[in-house]
């Protein structure tokens, strides 16, 4: 992975993304089928919040019962959702190349999404109730990234490669293995909602999706952000990281299951979006340089912008919506073979 | 700050690689620890930075056992510079820097106005303020080892390991990196380098420790170390040591079958 090494300044950059973020928000409320204006969709939300806050009646009614409810129930979760999925999603990615100390790390290649997906639909399959979702989720995920980088350690030739193979191949084991849950399941009730679970979609995100997603991507985003000067140090190499002070084994293990337990959560309430988690750490990685400092805040604001952006192309770019997974992937794939051409190796 | 070895032995498996190593290096010291490849060098420094635990002795550090050191304690006092090596993010020469300063901060916490400021002043003393906004693999072998150093100088530890630090570098770079490593041991730094080349070793060590099959073959002042006999038992071939300079330097060269222009050091 190579930038000229230069590094700009944090503050410039995330506080455009950040402008950019409450721009798209903003503009997402307006986005879809059934209109609704800006004036309109300003003055929901001043009523939703002062409502909340013991205020009612305070602003004008111009809106009608069914546009709030849109806004408040629909398009607002679904807003919030795209956002954290998008900061996790990324931010993982970001953690995991570095704690991997390469470039091509990422949740959907190391079979962590994969491997959340298995969990998940097993879940599903056995009614476990949408608590074990998350549970299962993330016993996959981590599983099957364990198994990822044992077999990448143990595979010949370099490193770096080996790792993506590994991740192909057991990522292809573990969804084969979804595949069968899929074929054993009830078709009538348990089928559909693993399939359309899997698709990796927004589609249908109601409020407590999001409050059910919150907790656990906030055990592992904010001790993530907290150890992100420490993941410099470890991409040095265990030995140097150790005689700089730092327990190199104890903090890749913590990096490891943070990410993981935010990409499971992510996987358990939007199904497997890939390609986010490489692609945006990339682009991060050249607006900012390598410093996770500045990296890790601006990957997650990317990424939620990103994801936000893609979500709204999803639902309104054709009558019918668009899984969201095939969007980024259509975007990703191109950005990949860029990145392991020669061309991507000057990055 | 000082370090003592105190009988350091260790095995990988059945094979010793260690046989009970002691030494002691003082403060304001250049040790060199010499012995061709393989003879365990970096096994030693591996065991005096706490990365191999020996299966017996310790490692003393101010009279204190590194072994109850946590590894933060560790690296405030002992300090490793790698070979100038490539990692795999490319990042800027200050961020190489100021990792050296993590072993001060608390977990939690990124580097500061405090560090950056340490950070610039350890660059300016050792001259390579310039190369701060520069990327780390964009820049020479040399200034890459040059950086290094800066960022063991910025972990505050008063003892620095050096891994063969002039081997992989070319003639200027070598003394340039070579002359800094003196200017250290001159303000009160102990350094420990290893080195396969008795020349080197004897132009900048006060003292040398002579290594062979995983023990001290010889340990004392260079001008005794580097000799015909001991470098020719020590390296398991004929060498003859020559002397220039009024003794300063000294070649050791392939023992030649005519002995005409030779003049033997005893």
């Amino acid at each position: 992975m190579k930038t000229n090494g230069k590094t700009r300044r944090l503050a410039p950059v995330a506080i455009t993304l950040a402008v950019i973020l409450v721009i798209a928000v903003f503009v997402s409320f307006l986005l879809g089928r059934y209109p609704i204006s800006a004036g309109q969709a300003f003055g929901i939300l001043a009523d939703g919040i002062l409502n909340k806050l013991g205020l009612p009646g305070r602003v004008p009614v111009t809106w009608t019962g069914t546009q709030a409810s849109l806004l408040l129930n629909h398009r607002l979760p679904r807003i919030i959702l795209a956002c954290l999925v998008g900061c996790c999603l990324s931010s993982a990615g970001a953690a995991y190349q570095g704690v991997f100390q390469n470039p091509m790390a990422a949740p959907d290649i190391l079979g962590a999404s994969s491997g959340a997906a298995f969990g998940a639909a097993l879940a599903i399959l056995l009614h476990l109730g949408s608590a074990m979702v998350v549970v299962l989720a993330f016993a996959g995920s981590m599983l099957t990234v364990l198994l990822v980088v044992y077999t990448g350690n143990h595979l010949r030739g370099k490193k770096a490669v080996g790792l993506i193979l590994a991740g192909i191949m057991i990522g292809s084991l573990v969804s084969s293995g979804t595949s069968f849950i899929k074929l054993v399941a009830d078709p009538e009730d348990e089928l559909p909602a693993i399939t359309y679970w899997l698709m990796g979609s927004l589609n249908g995100t109601k409020p407590s999706d999001v409050l059910f997603a919150v907790i656990p991507m906030a055990v592992g985003i904010v001790p993530l952000f907290l150890l992100r000067w420490r993941i410099n140090v470890l991409t040095m190499g265990d030995d140097e990281c150790r005689t700089m002070g730092v327990n190199a084994g104890r903090l890749r293990v913590t990096v490891i299951l943070l990410a993981t337990l935010i990409t499971a959560a992510s996987v358990s309430v939007s199904g497997t979006i890939g390609w986010i988690g490489l692609v945006i750490p990339h682009f991060s990685r050249r607006l900012v340089g390598n410093n996770y400092k500045k990296l890790l805040p601006v990957s997650m604001l990317f990424g939620a912008v990103f994801l936000l952006a893609v979500d709204d192309i999803s639902r309104n770019l054709f009558t019918t919506e668009i899984p969201i997974g095939i969007l980024t992937s259509v975007i990703g794939v191109p950005f990949f073979l860029y990145l392991i051409s020669g061309e991507g190796d000057r990055i | 700050m000082s370090l003592c070895a105190e009988n350091i032995r260790f095995s990988y498996g059945d094979h010793a690689v260690l046989k009970g190593v002691s030494f002691e290096a003082l403060p304001g010291e250049f040790l060199s620890v010499l012995g061709p490849n393989g003879v365990g060098k970096s096994t030693l420094f591996r065991c005096l930075l706490g990365l191999l635990t020996p299966t017996e002795g310790r490692t003393l550090i101010d009279g204190r056992d590194t072994a109850d050191m946590s590894p933060a304690e560790m690296a405030r006092r002992i300090a490793y510079i790698p070979q100038s090596h490539a990692p795999v993010f490319n990042y800027s020469v200050e961020d190489m820097v100021l990792m050296g300063t993590t072993a001060g901060l608390g977990r939690f916490s990124s580097p500061g106005k405090v560090q950056r400021k340490l950070v610039r002043e350890v660059m300016t003393w050792l001259g390579i303020e310039d190369l701060a906004g520069s990327g780390y693999q964009n820049i020479s072998g040399g200034q890459r080892q040059m950086v290094l150093i800066a960022r063991a100088l910025a972990q505050q530890a008063r003892i620095l390991i050096m891994d063969e630090p002039s081997s992989s570098l070319d003639l200027g770079n070598r003394i340039r990196v070579m002359k800094t490593v003196k200017r250290l041991t001159g303000e009160g730094y102990t350094v420990i380098q290893s080195t396969h080349d008795p020349d080197q070793a004897f132009f900048y060590s006060d003292r040398i420790l002579a290594m062979k099959d995983g023990q001290i073959l010889a340990c004392g002042a260079s001008r005794d170390i580097v000799k015909d006999t001991l470098i020719s038992e020590l390296y398991g071939t004929e060498v003859e040591v020559y002397s220039l300079r009024e003794d300063s330097v000294r070649v050791c060269l392939p023992a030649e079958q005519s002995e005409t222009t030779k003049e033997e050091i005893k």
